[in-house]
């Protein structure tokens, strides 16, 4: 069937109408996405491993590998969790299950999401689409080469500071970072429990928002989580009468920003005033200035609290020690890498005693001060627009050994996901033959304005998303 | 801002990471230069804004008491290292 299935270009959409129309079966369809996996991922490493039997009616998806899925080793990236396979399925995994979709296979992640190149994760970097030598983002650069390269039609990634958005950025894709208590965290890898955030990647728009229609909603399982205030619609509308678009100052003036990123950037803008919008400029200063801060603090904090329960002791694997606390000791050395000792390090010295209060005490206070910001811009604008990465894709190895350099990849998408506000990546362009994104970021609960805008903005831009290598 | 050798061993002992001698030197130089970039947000006078500890603005969220199965205990011990009857079996404590 592959031969017929022309997995790169396929959208999620289509593959559902062959599916529908008996064009192909489930089963034939997930076929013609392993072959393309057999064809294209030795080179990719998207996937840490995949499902070989399709075990639904619809279509199939890939899953980033910090959603636990029954029966299915489940590892997070990290050597940690490598063998452990859950007894149960994440509610996404389950709601997705639930839709009829197949599980293609579990993608590689930067370990706990703890990245924004996947050059973290302990099985091996995925490479980029559009040129192997480069990064794919992280942390979910797994799922986001996959959609780009057809060896999946959509997937599901986790997002805590920008591993949802970055990724699609540097990949050419749409990724969704839902608003913060609108999908279940039940049964996903914790890294950062006040951000996480589960959310889909697809080739578009429509695919994107029919996706998270899928996952979104309370969860008993998870007491975070609300109900959406509305269905979700999926993008229609070509034009953009009556939007007001607002730029933050701050975000476009960074010299971070590479100039063919904010000339993209600047074409897109242009874009979006021919379609009706308004924009206009705005200030976001405390959350550009001191947004990185507060996260690393924040999350790290977080973070050394949730990876607390790898012990050596339910799951995983042990390694030998005399005393229980030896191997335990011992246990996380052997199993943890490098990225989340730094971090595990740094979130247990920010809540120790007599550092509390001016390290993590301090940043939820300065995370006080971001969305009061936030808040007070939206009073003026529907949503806001920001190059998603400062940069495009980067040389693996390019930042790896600097973790202040790799920290500085999610300037932009950052502070946004303190505010618990959903974002929403868009490519708008290509500089140096690299695709260039562009996040729009609402106010809490605004998918459907988010999907109406970047779906107005994708199809004038009318870009050809396939990377030219794969392109036949 | 730096840190001390003596202050990461700590904070490796409060953490339960074994770190080898060359990890804490590293860790001692890379946490120096992190704590030096994390410290801004120490320039604020921050003393009238309340934290926040979660950005959506729910407040309690009560669910029926209703008893539910529980995972089968094999299912919990199935990922286990050791097990020893129904209990985990680790190192004596002591």
């Amino acid at each position: 069937m592959s031969a017929v299935v022309d997995t790169l270009r396929l959208t999620a959409e289509e593959a559902i109408g062959l599916v529908e129309r008996g064009d192909v079966s489930a089963a034939e369809l997930h076929a013609a996405y392993r072959d393309a996996i057999e064809e294209r991922d030795g080179e990719l490493h998207a996937y840490l491993r995949t499902v070989e039997e399709a075990d639904g009616t619809s279509i199939p998806i890939a899953l980033k590998d910090v959603i636990s899925t029954k029966g299915v080793e489940t590892t997070a990236g990290s050597k940690i969790l490598s063998g452990y396979v859950p007894v149960f399925d994440a509610t996404v995994a389950a709601r997705c299950r639930a839709a009829g979709l197949t599980l293609l296979g579990k993608t590689n992640t930067d370990e706990f999401a703890m990245g924004s190149s996947t050059e973290n994760s302990a099985f091996g970097p995925s490479r980029n689409p559009w040129d192997p030598s480069l990064v794919p983002g992280g942390s979910g650069g797994g799922t986001s080469a996959a959609v780009t390269a057809g060896l999946a039609p959509w997937g599901l990634g986790s997002d805590t500071g920008g591993s949802i958005k970055q990724p699609s950025a540097l990949c050419g894709n749409v990724g969704l970072r839902p608003t913060y208590g609108t999908v279940s965290r039940y049964g996903v890898v914790a890294f950062a429990s006040s951000l996480d955030q589960v959310g889909p990647v697809a080739k578009n728009v429509r695919d994107v928002a029919l996706l998270y229609s899928i996952i979104a909603g309370r969860d008993p399982e998870d007491s975070t989580t609300v109900e959406l205030p509305g269905a979700v619609v999926l993008p229609q509308e070509d034009r953009l009468e009556g939007l007001r678009v607002g730029v933050p100052r701050q975000a476009t003036e960074l010299e971070a920003i590479e100039p063919g990123v904010r000339a993209a950037f600047d074409v897109a803008l242009t874009r979006l005033e021919e379609l009706g919008a308004e924009v206009g400029e705005c200030e976001l200063p405390r959350a550009f200035d001191y947004g990185i801060a507060c996260y690393y603090l924040i999350a790290t904090a977080e973070a050394s609290s949730n990876l607390a329960r790898y012990d050596g002791v339910r799951y995983g694997p042990r390694s030998e020690g005399t005393t229980y606390r030896e191997m335990v000791e011992r246990t996380r050395d052997e199993g943890f890498g490098d990225e989340p000792k730094r971090r595990i390090m740094l979130g247990t010295y920010a809540l120790s005693a007599g550092y509390y209060d001016a390290y993590y005490g301090q940043a939820q206070k300065v995370r006080t001060l971001i969305v009061r910001e936030h808040a007070d811009v939206f009073g003026r604008f529907d949503v806001l627009a920001t190059p998603t990465s400062p940069t495009v894709a980067f040389p693996i190895g390019h930042k790896a050994a600097d973790p202040l350099a790799m920290y500085a990849c999610d300037l932009l998408t950052i502070p946004s996901c303190l505010a618990g506000l959903p974002g929403l990546n868009v490519p708008c362009g290509f500089s140096e033959g690299l695709p260039v994104g562009l996040q729009l970021i609402g106010p809490q609960l605004s998918e459907n304005t988010l999907f109406r805008a970047g779906h107005a903005l994708e199809r004038s831009l009318g870009l050809d998303l396939v990377p030219e290598r794969l392109r036949t | 801002m730096s840190i001390s050798r003596d202050q990461v061993l700590h904070v490796a002992r409060l953490a339960h990471l074994d770190l080898s001698d060359e990890e804490v030197e590293r860790l001692t130089a890379e946490l120096g230069a992190i704590l030096d970039a994390v410290s801004k947000v120490s320039e604020l006078d921050l003393d009238d804004v309340p934290p926040t500890s979660h950005p959506l603005a729910i407040v309690n969220a009560w669910a029926e008491d209703v008893p539910h199965e529980s995972l089968a205990l094999d299912d919990v011990f199935e990922n286990a290292p050791a097990r020893e009857g129904d209990s985990f079996r680790v190192p004596p404590t002591g």
